[in-house]
């Protein structure tokens, strides 16, 4: 075996390791919301995982400034919310979740997604 | 609010907070639209400077309507059109310089390595600049996506491209022929583009549904307000504002008619074809056209209250549901796009390593068309689509259900159960036979007389009845004391200080009545013909009976029928006796009855042959059989006046024919079929063309995926999805 092929089996093992680190390894951040929160909507969302009270109405605040076509519409499943978000407008949902549990919410093609724990 | 001062003093108020240029209040809708700068003034502000005086607000963010937005989703599509067209011939003048057997054709300028830079650059940076926009953002997330891997793929053969063109002796010195693939990354880029073009365009269909119902709703109002009628907007009517409707109008919102007659089509909303006649008293349903004559009616729901919106709100909330059959899906789309880079990685490694020579240009080229094939959209756009257009049908005919499990569970259903007062008949009944018993003395009238005075109190559906018979006939009610209703059997009380019971067998056995032979024979010929027989007894003996009859829907023999042609079983629910129950249930055409079941009792039958293992669904109305039907796997509700909401079906037939729970289970069956059809091919084109592409078929066939055919299957394999789920707008009921 050549230098060379082992140098590209070394890079791709440690770009596979990177790969699975960095996108299946990341550790969510989550932030809790207390009667409101806001979303910035770009390259996915941020915060990306939140957390709010059972039984409280919680708006939380979407922003989307991203122009990918992917994100133009959230979906809370659970919630029984699909909403459009316009570029660069501020779309609220209001939620009153009664059972606690974490719940996923996705753009509308399911590629990126976020996560509401209710507590 | 109540009063202009309330106006002026919010006025005031909220134009103080400084920032704010103009602040305008409504009484009528209780809002304001304030104009103010944003760099000033916060939402909380305006919030707070409202609660100072008093009064409580919450901040409605104005949207763009929907002209705007659609307006601005042509303008996205005609750019995206545009960059379609331009990558599509730059790559082409570029293939034609460059594909062996068409280069030789091809002018020597499209030959020359530099002018194919100088065309791919633009593609690449501005037609492909949002698959950067895209992928940069998103890995700040550490997330990646359909972009990124387009991203990844034409930045790869573009860079190495770029790289031959600038350096060739580097390359050659490899022993690599200095090659460049331009025609990779532009033709990749334009056919992914027009790929999302199509896809854009069908994605509007999935929507239409909701679109077609927004756009019923009817713009202004003829309100009489001073004796003077005013055309207003539909948000400014209140409840009791009276509304003028003249023939070919839309009525604008829910309301009781107050004056006048017509007749109303209300397809639109309910999917019931026949115009219905309307007259003093009836409801009419807002968004429904009034075809013939002019009316004045009373304003008894607005806004988010009026039938078309709730109908509205149920639909979108259904097609926002998920279904169960997506959480497979939902599970694999979270890990697919980062397994598809490591497996891109491990072609290169692989294909340089252990392939042919030149191995770094198999193993460049396998690995773009890995990155390039791999499409987790149409994974994401199999079952959603699908719901949408499925959902949207059913609200079209008249059939509303309330989230995607009610859609998938009602394929499986394999007995339905008839309600039958109200449901399979009219649920008006009428008295058809009234018989004195001889030696009493009492003469028909005085047992209508006895039976119709002590009803009056009753809200049984046959007291009603009996209440009408009476009044037909000219009989001048008593006063009835003592009145008692007892649930499955019938009524007690006083009339004419004589104690009366009136009800059923039961009821006559509890009371310890005998019913003689004769009488026997005639409750049993009354019920043979599908009456429902009550029998009076005075001081514990029989006095008459009075017999009543509902009729049978229209729809109710053909939609036990459907659902017989579906190999469903059909069985009705009625507290009636068994012979009554018998004698109807043949008339549709139904051969299980459960007969004498009381009202609480319905929902221990639906478990009972839910323990049989089916899978049941109740058709009933949705107030009074609200836990049956809750008890069902599908509760179908028929839909009973323009309070769509409190319905506790997972299922609600607003256009209230039998038919259409044939047509919910077949729509629900059309929707999972092309659901599956979708997950088949997402699923199938992914795990079938990744191994391809990676170059499993060389070894055996020398079969190899070019990453141009990458990109046209990529960009065919979401079309095909939503164009699938859009095929299930033929459905027809």
């Amino acid at each position: 075996m050549s230098l060379d092929e082992i140098m590209v089996i070394i890079f791709g093992l440690i770009g596979i390791v990177f790969t699975l680190w960095f996108f299946l390894m990341k550790r969510e951040k989550e932030v809790e919301a207390v009667g409101e929160v806001d979303i910035t909507v770009s390259g996915g969302y941020s915060p990306e995982v939140i957390s709010i009270p059972k039984g409280k109405t919680t708006k939380i605040n979407f922003l989307r400034t991203d122009p990918t076509d992917c994100l133009s519409e959230v979906v809370l499943g659970d919630f029984k919310i699909r909403k459009e978000l316009p570029l660069n407008q501020r779309v609220t949902i209001e939620i009153t979740p009664q059972q606690s549990g974490e719940f996923k919410f996705s753009c509308g093609m399911n590629m990126y997604h976020g996560k509401v724990i209710v507590r | 609010m109540h009063c202009a001062s309330c106006v002026r003093i919010l006025e005031k108020s909220l134009s103080r907070v400084e920032g704010v240029s103009n602040c305008v209040v409504n009484l009528a809708t209780e809002t304001a639209t304030v104009t103010y700068d944003p760099k000033k003034v916060a939402d909380n502000d305006l919030v707070s400077a409202v609660a100072n005086v008093g009064y409580k607000a919450g901040i409605e963010q104005e949207l763009k309507t929907e002209d705007q937005q659609k307006i601005e989703k042509e303008k996205e599509l005609k750019v995206l059109r545009n960059k379609v067209a331009a990558s599509l011939f730059l790559g082409s003048l570029i293939l034609w310089g460059s594909f062996p057997g068409l280069m030789q054709f091809a002018p020597a300028i499209l030959q020359n390595f530099w002018v194919q830079l100088i065309l791919a650059t633009p593609v690449q940076f501005w037609a492909g600049l949002i698959f950067y926009q895209a992928t940069i953002p998103a890995l700040r997330h550490r997330t990646a996506n359909m972009d990124t891997l387009v991203a990844i793929g034409t930045t790869v053969a573009f860079s190495y491209s770029a790289f031959v063109t600038i350096l060739p002796q580097v390359v050659e010195n490899i022993g690599v022929k200095p090659e460049p693939y331009f025609d990779v990354s532009t033709i990749i880029i334009g056919l992914i583009l027009l790929g999302r073009y199509f896809e854009a365009k069908a994605k509007v269909g999935t929507s239409e549904a909701i679109k077609k119902l927004i756009g019923l709703q009817a713009k202004t109002a003829r309100v009489l307000r001073d004796d003077k009628e005013v055309d207003i907007p539909i948000t400014e009517v209140v409840i009791g504002d009276t509304i003028r409707v003249r023939p070919g109008e839309k009525i604008p919102v829910d309301g009781e008619i107050i004056e006048g007659i017509s007749s109303v089509d209300e397809s639109m909303v309910t999917g019931e074809s026949i115009p219905a006649d309307k007259t003093k008293g009836d409801t009419v349903i807002g968004a429904t056209i009034n075809k013939t004559g002019t009316f004045l009616y009373k304003a008894t729901k607005v806004g988010a209250d009026t039938m078309l919106s709730q109908i509205i709100k149920l639909v979108q909330e259904a097609q926002a549901s998920k279904a169960p059959i997506q959480r497979l899906v939902d599970l694999i789309s979270s890990y697919f796009v980062p397994i598809v880079i490591m497996l891109a990685m491990a072609t290169f490694v692989v294909w340089y390593v252990f392939g042919p020579t030149p191995a770094f240009l198999f193993a460049m080229l396998n690995m773009v068309a890995v990155l390039i094939i791999a499409c987790p959209c149409a994974m994401g756009l199999a079952t959603p689509t699908a719901i949408m257009v499925g959902t949207g049908m059913g609200a079209e005919n008249g059939i509303l259900i309330k989230d995607a499990e009610s859609l998938e569970t009602a394929h499986k259903i394999k007995t339905v159960i008839f309600d039958k007062t109200g449901t399979l008949t009219k649920g008006k009944p009428e008295v058809t036979d009234v018989v004195r018993l001889q030696g009493t003395g009492y003469s028909v009238q005085e047992v209508i007389k006895i039976a119709a005075s002590l009803e009056k109190g009753s809200e049984h559906s046959l007291a009603e009845a009996i209440v009408v018979k009476a009044k037909q006939e000219g009989i001048k009610l008593s006063k009835a004391d003592k009145f008692k209703a007892i649930p499955g059997h019938g009524i007690e009380g006083e009339v004419d200080k004589k104690r009366v019971v009136f009800g059923n067998r039961k009821l006559m056995d509890k009371e310890k009545v005998e019913v003689q032979k004769l009488v026997q024979d005639d409750i049993e010929r009354l019920e043979n013909e599908g009456k429902t027989v009550m029998i009076m007894a005075q001081d514990k003996k029989l006095v008459g009976l009075i017999a009543v009859a509902d009729t049978l829907k229209e729809s109710a023999k053909e939609g036990v029928e459907a659902l017989k042609i579906k190999g469903i079983e059909v069985v009705m629910i009625t507290g009636d006796n068994l012979r009554t129950a018998n004698a109807i249930a043949k008339k549709v055409g139904i051969k299980r009855v459960l007969a004498e079941v009381l009202p609480d009792q319905k929902e221990t039958e639906v478990r009972k042959i839910q323990q049989e293992g089916k899978v049941v669904a109740m058709v009933g109305d949705g107030i009074n059989d609200a836990p049956a039907l809750a008890a069902a796997d599908i509760g179908i509700a028929m839909g009973t006046g323009t309070d769509v909401a409190i319905e506790a079906g997972d299922i609600t037939l607003v256009n209230k024919d039998l038919r259409s729970v044939a047509s919910a289970i077949e729509l629900s069956k059309k929707t999972m079929r092309t659901i599956k059809m979708n997950l088949f091919w997402a699923f199938g084109y992914n795990i079938i063309l990744i191994p391809v592409a990676m170059g499993i078929l060389y070894p055996f066939f020398h079969i190899l995926l070019n990453p141009i055919f990458a990109s046209v299957a990529m960009a065919s394999s979401s079309i095909s999805v939503v164009s699938n789920s859009l095929l299930l707008k033929r459905f027809k009921t």
